[in-house]
Order: C-alpha cells, then sequence, then structure tokens
C-alpha cells in the first residue's frame, strides 16, 4: 500500500453523505440570480443612456465611462457592507456583472487592511480577481496573435 | 417604446446571463472567483469567433455589463490591434480594457482605505 | 486505562468556568448562560485577530476572579485556538505570569484541554490547571476562507463559526463537576473534501471515538443523561446518529449537539455553530451549570475537530478530523 493512500476512506459514506445533503432551493436561486443581475445591467443601460444623449459620448469612450461608473458603485457599495448582503441574497446574480469584479478587488483589499496597506491592501487586492486579468490579458494577446497571423496569410 | 424596450432586452439577457452563472454554482460548487475567470474567457473566445458582437448590438449594457463583456472588450481591442500591426495585436487587448482596470485598482485602493470590514451578523 | 480510555482515579472536579461570546451568540438560546456578551465584535480592537486575544485573556481573567485564584495558584494554562501557530493562546497567555502549555486540535481544543488538565491535576503535578480555547467568526473566515465583504453565497451545508471563548479551572477541590474519565481521539478521514461539510467530515471521528468509549467502559448509551458533540452542525449530527446506529448504539434520544444549539434557527443560517469557541460556550457556560444544580447525573462530551488548512485543502487534500471524548459527573 502506498504510504499516501488514506486508509480510512469510505467511498459508501461519501455517497451516503452526497444523497442526503442539504440542496440548494434551485428555483429561488435562479429567480434572485436572474432578476438582481437583470436589475444592474439596467442600471448600466439607464447610465449608457444618459451619458448618450446628455453628455453626447459613443462608441468606446461611452462603454468605458459606464464601466467606471459601475465599477465605482460597486467598490461604494462594498466598502459601505451592502455588496455581501446583496451577493448573499442573488448569488450569481451579483458576481457576474462587473460590479461583482469590483466586490472581488475592494473586498480583499479592506479585509488586509490590517496588514498595512503597502503589503496588507495593495498585495492582497488582486487574491480574487487577479486570475481575471492574468487570464484576460494573456488570453486577448492569444487572440490579438491568432489574428494577426490570420491578417497576414490571408 | 423603443426605450422601454431598450431597457427589457439589457434586463433579459444580463439577467440569463447570471442566471447561467447560478446554474454553475447549484451543480459545480464552483467558486466566485472561477465564476468570473470561466464567464471572462467565455466572452473573450464568443468574440474570437465574432458572436459576442451581435449580443451586444442586440442586448446593449445586458451584454457589456457582465464580466462577459469584459471579456469581449478585451479580445475586441486585440482583433482591431492586430489589424494595425504585431505591437497592436499584444497591446490591444488591454489597451480597450485599461479604463475598467484602472478604475477598479484606484476606487479599490481608495475604498480600501476609507471604509473599515464589518463584521456579519449573518 | 483500557484502550483509548483513561479513568481518572482522583476525579478532579471543575472549580470555575467563565465564558466570553459575541452579539449573536448572545442572542442565541444559550445567551444568557454567558457571563460577557460583547456588543462589538471588534472589541474595541483595530483587528479582529486582536479581539480574539482579547476575548481569550477576558475569559482567562474571568475564570480567575470566578474561582478567586492568584496567578501563583493555577499551575499552567492549557489553550489552543483556530489561527495560525495558535497565536491568540499565546499573545493571551503573554500578560499572565503562569506556565502555557498550547495546544491545538481545530474545534475539539476544549475536551483536548480538559484531558490534559485532567492528567496534570490528577496525577498530582499541579494543584489546578487553566483550560481555555476560543474563536472568532472574522478571523476564522479570513484564513479559512473568503474576505468578509466578498459577495458570495454559503452552501446550504455550511456551518458558522462561533465568535466566543471559554474557561475552566480544574482542581481538587469545591462541588462542581468531577472528570472522571476520557477517551482519546484518532485521527480518522473518510474522504470528504467539501470545506464547507464540516459535519459531514467530523462525524466519523465521533462516532470512532464514542464507539471505542461504550466498548472500553462498560457503559451503554443509557447511562448517559446526554451525548453532546461539539460542533457537528444539525447536518453533521444527523450523519452522526446515523453512523452510531449502524454500530449497534442508539444515541438518537439523548444526543445533542453545542452548535446545532447555539444559534436561533433561522432561514440561511444552514447547519448550526462551528469553532473552537463553539463547545467551549456552549460546555462551560450552559452544561456547567446544569452539572452544578445536579440535573444531569452523568454526560459525555465529544468534541470535534477538522484538522485542515487552507493550504492542504487548495491542494486537494481531504478533511481528517479528530475527537476526544471527556466524561463528567455531577
Amino acid at each position: 500500500m502506498q504510504s499516501n493512500e488514506n486508509i480510512n476512506f469510505n467511498k459508501n459514506y461519501i455517497d451516503y453523505v452526497s444523497s442526503i445533503a442539504p440542496k440548494t432551493k434551485e428555483a429561488r436561486s435562479l429567480f434572485r440570480a436572474f432578476w438582481v443581475g437583470g436589475t444592474i445591467c439596467c442600471i448600466g443601460q439607464f447610465i449608457r443612456f444618459a451619458f448618450e444623449n446628455w453628455l453626447g459620448l459613443a462608441g468606446d469612450e461611452l462603454a468605458a465611462y459606464v464601466s467606471v461608473v459601475l465599477i465605482f458603485l460597486g467598490g461604494l457599495l462594498t466598502g459601505l457592507g451592502v455588496y455581501d448582503r446583496i451577493g448573499k441574497f442573488a448569488g450569481g446574480g451579483s458576481i457576474v456583472p462587473i460590479t461583482g469584479f469590483a466586490n472581488s478587488v475592494v473586498s480583499p483589499a479592506m479585509e488586509f487592511k490590517s496588514e498595512g496597506i503597502i503589503y496588507g491592501t495593495a498585495s492582497k487586492m488582486f487574491i480574487i480577481a487577479g486570475p481575471i486579468i492574468v487570464f484576460g490579458v494573456a488570453s486577448s494577446v492569444l487572440v490579438g496573435l491568432s489574428y494577426y497571423i490570420y491578417f497576414l496569410v490571408a | 417604446m423603443e426605450i422601454f424596450l431598450m431597457f427589457l432586452k439589457a434586463f433579459a439577457v444580463g439577467g440569463a446571463i447570471c442566471t447561467v452563472a447560478q446554474l454553475l454554482i447549484n451543480y459545480t460548487k464552483i467558486t466566485s472567483g472561477k465564476i468570473l475567470v470561466t464567464f471572462l474567457l467565455a466572452g473573450v473566445f464568443l468574440q474570437a469567433v465574432g458572436l459576442y458582437q451581435y449580443i451586444v448590438d442586440f442586448a446593449g449594457a445586458g451584454a457589456t455589463v457582465p464580466i462577459s463583456g469584459f471579456g469581449y472588450l478585451l479580445a475586441k481591442g486585440a482583433i482591431e490591434g492586430a489589424k494595425e500591426s504585431l505591437f497592436g495585436a499584444i497591446t490591444g487587448g488591454i489597451t480597450a480594457a485599461s479604463a475598467g482596470i484602472t478604475a477598479a485598482i484606484t476606487f479599490g485602493y481608495l475604498f480600501a482605505v476609507i471604509f473599515k470590514v464589518r463584521s456579519k451578523k449573518n | 486505562m483500557k484502550g483509548r480510555t483513561l479513568i481518572f482515579k482522583n476525579q478532579p472536579r471543575i472549580f470555575a468556568t467563565a465564558t466570553v461570546a459575541g452579539p449573536k451568540e448572545g442572542a442565541g438560546p444559550v445567551g444568557k448562560h454567558i457571563d460577557t456578551i460583547v456588543e462589538d465584535d471588534y472589541f474595541g480592537e483595530k483587528t479582529f485577530e486582536k479581539a480574539e486575544r482579547k476575548m481569550m485573556e477576558g475569559a482567562i481573567r474571568q475564570v480567575m476572579q470566578n474561582a478567586k485564584y492568584t496567578e501563583s495558584e493555577v499551575g499552567a494554562i492549557i489553550a489552543g485556538d483556530l489561527l495560525n501557530q495558535i497565536i491568540s493562546s499565546s499573545y493571551a497567555c503573554r500578560s499572565f505570569n503562569i506556565p502555557f502549555l498550547g495546544i491545538y486540535n481545530a474545534c475539539s481544543t476544549m475536551s483536548e484541554a480538559f484531558i490534559i488538565g485532567g492528567m496534570l491535576v490528577d496525577g498530582g503535578y499541579c494543584e489546578s490547571a487553566l483550560c481555555a480555547t476560543g474563536s472568532h467568526f472574522s478571523s476564522a473566515e479570513r484564513q479559512y476562507r473568503y474576505p468578509l465583504e466578498l459577495g458570495n453565497t454559503r452552501p446550504p451545508q455550511s456551518q458558522w463559526t462561533v465568535t466566543g471563548a471559554g474557561a475552566a479551572i480544574l482542581a481538587m477541590q469545591g462541588k462542581g463537576p468531577k472528570l472522571v474519565a476520557a477517551t482519546l481521539g484518532r485521527v480518522v478521514d473518510y474522504g470528504i473534501t467539501d470545506t464547507n461539510n464540516m459535519g459531514a467530515a467530523m462525524a466519523p471521528a465521533a462516532a470512532d471515538t464514542l464507539c471505542e468509549h461504550f466498548l472500553n467502559s462498560y457503559f451503554s448509551p443509557k447511562d448517559y443523561d446526554l451525548v453532546i458533540t461539539g460542533d457537528l452542525g444539525a447536518f453533521g449530527s444527523r450523519l452522526f446518529k446515523d453512523l452510531m446506529w449502524e454500530k449497534g448504539f442508539d444515541i438518537s434520544e439523548r444526543h445533542v449537539d453545542c452548535g446545532e444549539m447555539i444559534y436561533n434557527i433561522a432561514e440561511d443560517e444552514f447547519q448550526g455553530g462551528s469553532g473552537a469557541g463553539c463547545s467551549a460556550v456552549v460546555f462551560n457556560g450552559y452544561f456547567y451549570k446544569k452539572l452544578c444544580k445536579k440535573e444531569y447525573k452523568r454526560i459525555i462530551l465529544i468534541a470535534t475537530g477538522a484538522l485542515l488548512s487552507s493550504v492542504s485543502s487548495q491542494q486537494g487534500e481531504t478533511i481528517p478530523s479528530i475527537a476526544h471524548a471527556v466524561v463528567f459527573e455531577s
């Protein structure tokens, strides 16, 4: 027997546990995710509509302004201790919008302030959102290079 | 009426994307960081094959506000950069997403310095 | 001693106890048995870790006060907690001029402390031993899970770490409950990997220790007024009772779980409390007082601990668990 093999490992028990484990309330969680997520997108649409008509912005600049405002709002609600309540209620409905990205940046930054504002806040800021930046940038370079080669060949 | 329809589309598409995320959470016990990465990569992929643009044209903020919209922005920037030069192909993605990343870092730091963590009641 | 069960010949008594807990615990069913309830989770400190330390220190100070002991009268402090390198206990003991034995068995630290303290006093090596442990929701959450303000959902099988600390003095005097026997736990791992499902990971350890106890001690479930587990939660308790039933012991009528009883039952609270502070607060507060009033004749406390760290769970390891049992008679 290998030394790292678990001698007590009990498949029957694991099967039994998963068969009677308490389940998430499926329909309710999906409905909540739907309407909260939809509402956040509507707020985004409203900001977009307002900036377009009142400030005369358009195109990429408009889209950038909308994300900046939403990130600001998501960060502010996190700081005020509201966003975790929304998240508990809505699950995926508040994780997936860009406000959820802001929440995943601000929450560890606040949490680790107790270790100082340099090695705490600044370095722990991306413990959750870091992979998003890494995979986002890496995949965009991959897409860019693929298209570059495609344009060269075509 | 057209304005109402615009909001309805944003609500429906945005809500639908979030519902897919909730389905993933319910069935795979995935953590929130992995959800964000999954949706981001889905956005990059769909734009790389040229599909996400249609969703954006249809739903507006309903498609750009979810994190997949961030992926769409990255891929779109990279493709546009690739039309210019090799340099553009490499920097195009993050250039397009620079506003969002800058906002997240700046506001993140600012709010972290201002606010203090509260303990949860439940 | 027979097998893993040991009998205390001189039967040291719990001379005094003290408990400190946060507002959520204070509002629960056992709230009125807690000595000090802190309204602010920060305890007036700057960080949650400092708050946890202050809570431990408060419990230790309070128990010495309740026993009217000076520092020189306490033979040793046996304490542990959940934070890395048990900093809460070590730093709390910095303010006392008392020998300190730091221990760690996750959430079963309270019964482990009772066993070691009982051995010291029973063997005559110390006049008295102070056993203490505690935990804090916010510091545990940060070490084991996610930042507090992160908007994620808690899965339905999750438990809530108790903000609280408990301390007890064991000595050969007074009229408190007698420590008569103990069964040492061994590390049991049935292969549960879900870190939110601690109850399922720990139930086999509790069942293993309790079966061993029944086989070694000639006692059967009906000899006990209560079988108290530490922090299995509602789901873990169900699994524990099932496992015991499977081995031929029916404990369903006399089993209670500290985690299940510490909070008011509300929607989204899920399975109840967990953490080292859970059994410490409920036992040293509620059950100690009931034992002193002689409402129970003989009880067994099985505090359970999940011996994981955030590193082991990230590396995909299963969750090993342990449970130590101590028997008290009034």
